[in-house]
């Protein structure tokens, strides 16, 4: 069980999740994470290699509908949702610039 | 036994009772218990009055309001009401408002059914007690220094003590049945793409569905014969009809044949495994054949589990960034809001779920990991369709013990995931599965048995079901 998953390890995945874990949270999750993956060594060592994977359980494939306009939302009541809002679209922080 | 919803539908529909008359009852229970329960976020007592008297002027009138005439439902707060606050119980959807009701929740307006609020869960559905909840838990109404399971452990707990004649959850590796069983109700699983998702926030899209809870088996089938079928907003919804199931459900089991899962009876609690016992006795005394069945790959079915749907919910979840709505906390640049948001709205177990999810999927894990898992599903599969050319129906526990104490597993997640052991493999499967209460544990709380059937063959499982009701009440 020892360094299946490291704290630099976690730090990273963290990162591509984009979340800001705190040293108390990077340590457990160090320690949880390994343990479930642990218990998913049994899956990990089964031989599959002639086995397809499954997505998903039903046999459907592309579902197509007529192209046609339809009422949408109301662009007000979901814009009165967001957390900041200026001309009818979504505001949102700087995006580029400067490296923080 | 017809049950409560059904009673209520025909007293509305006669216009023996008024549907005012019973909202004001179930309210008063919710009353009176949820401050120790608290089985709702919040409850639509105005909606639900105003949905209850248009019922009662259609009946005045001459009309017939439908199959779920005054009927009050509990729903699920990971489904969309319109203008009704929907949060997954997390803080990063605190305060929002849906601008769309979900399908389901219109096809029971349509039938004349009356949401009577929205139901605690485990954040955004990850948890197996409802102790994961930005809100604070949902106690077990049989006994409140007990979980009531979870993820939709406030449905449960609602119908359970009633509060509401029937209600609503999601299962993606258990989350109605589990409850069910804890909490000593009717629930189950549809087959995937039989009830639209449309509406439902997403956990993991390959093993999401919407499930109906019951203190009948007959309720159960009524609220999914009016859920169930082809819905052009839910690309993954089937589009054949869906079979009536209340017509059938009294046919009796002679001659069925019937498989007691061997590999899912290891690892359970021995009064478990008496009632699972006792169940496939009764069914044998009304005319089944039982016998004992393998499905050799299921014992992988919870390592695989926690493999995919972590996966998924990592993808699914990215949507909450504070764009577009729920919470923003903000930052000098948009990835430090992204970051500081999303450790700032989730809670401890969805953030696990997503880093694991993360991980899984991440260069050079993913192939060990969720590729594996994908081909081990298939594996699953294969085992059960063999089961499935000796046997009609399969049998075996819901859950490995009854209600564990508040606060028993928070610290140890494997011990928690395991809680979903025997109810995992029908998601990877995608089959139907029902829990149905069959008597008490050695402490005197519920016990579930689960009947699992083939895809799309839930007239079978159901009136299998309905035997082990007959058979317990009769």
């Amino acid at each position: 069980m020892a360094d299946r998953i490291t704290a630099a390890d976690v730090a990273h995945v963290a990162r591509l999740a984009r979340l800001d874990l705190t040293d108390d949270e990077l340590a457990r999750f160090t320690e949880q994470l390994g343990a479930v993956l642990d218990h998913a060594d049994d899956v990990a060592a089964l031989d599959t290699h002639d086995v397809p994977p499954t997505a998903h359980p039903l046999p459907l494939r592309n579902v197509f509908r007529e192209d046609q306009p339809r009422p949408s939302l109301d662009r007000d009541e979901v814009l009165a949702q967001a957390p900041a809002v200026e001309d009818g679209r979504f505001r949102v922080p700087r995006i580029l610039g400067e490296a923080p | 036994m017809a049950g409560p919803a059904l009673e209520i539908a025909a007293a509305v529909r006669s216009a023996e009772r008024s549907a005012v008359e019973v909202l004001d009852e179930h309210l008063a229970v919710i009353n009176e218990r949820d401050g120790e329960v608290h089985a709702f976020n919040h409850v639509m007592a105005e909606s639900a009055r105003a949905l209850a008297a248009d019922v009662d002027r259609r009946v005045a009138a001459g009309e017939d309001p439908g199959p779920l005439a005054g009927v009050p439902v509990a729903l699920k707060d990971n489904l969309c009401t319109r203008g009704v606050p929907t949060t997954c119980s997390s803080k990063i959807l605190d305060g929002w408002l849906p601008p769309y009701d979900a399908t389901v929740v219109s096809r029971i307006v349509a039938a004349g059914g009356i949401p009577i609020g929205k139901t605690n869960l485990d954040e955004f559905a990850m948890g197996s007690s409802t102790e994961n909840s930005a809100f604070g838990p949902t106690r077990n109404p049989h006994d409140l220094s007990r979980v009531p399971g979870g993820s939709s452990g406030g449905s449960a707990a609602a119908v359970a003590s009633g509060m509401a004649a029937l209600g609503l959850g999601s299962d993606t590796g258990g989350s109605i049945r589990q409850p069910a069983a804890l909490c000593g109700v009717v629930g189950m699983k549809p087959t995937y793409g039989m009830v639209s998702r449309y509406g439902l926030i997403a956990f993991a899209s390959s093993l999401d569905q919407i499930g109906p809870f019951a203190r009948s088996v007959e309720d159960a089938a009524l609220l999914l014969d009016v859920m169930g079928g082809h819905d052009p907003m839910d690309s993954t919804s089937i589009p054949d009809a869906v079979p009536a199931l209340r017509s059938g459900l009294r046919e009796g089991v002679d001659g069925l044949r019937v498989g007691v899962i061997r590999e899912l009876m290891d690892g359970i609690d021995a009064d478990v495994l008496a009632r699972v016992n006792a169940a496939a006795d009764a069914l044998t005394a009304a005319g089944a054949k039982v016998d004992d069945a393998s499905v050799p790959a299921a014992i992988y079915g919870l390592s695989a589990y926690y493999l995919i749907a972590p996966a998924e919910a990592s993808s699914n979840l990215s949507r909450y960034d504070g764009v577009r709505y729920g919470l923003r906390v903000d930052g000098p640049d948009i990835t430090n809001m992204y970051t500081s948001t999303r450790a700032a709205g989730f809670g401890a177990e969805v953030k696990r779920r997503i880093m694991l999810g993360t991980y899984a999927l991440s260069a050079g894990y993913y192939d060990a990991y969720y590729g594996q898992a994908q081909r081990v599903r298939t594996l699953i599969i294969r085992d059960f369709d063999a089961a499935y050319q000796s046997f009609d129906v399969l049998l075996s526990p819901t859950s490995p013990t009854t209600a564990f104490p508040l606060g028993s597993k928070t610290e140890n997640p494997l011990a928690m995931y395991m809680s979903d052991v025997c109810t995992i493999p029908s998601n990877l499967a995608g089959h139907p599965a029902i829990s149905v209460p069959y008597g008490n544990g050695d402490d005197g709380l519920p016990i579930g048995v689960q009947v699992l059937a083939p895809a799309l063959q839930e007239s079978v499982m159901f009136r299998v079901a309905a035997a082990l009701e007959d058979s317990i009440n009769g």
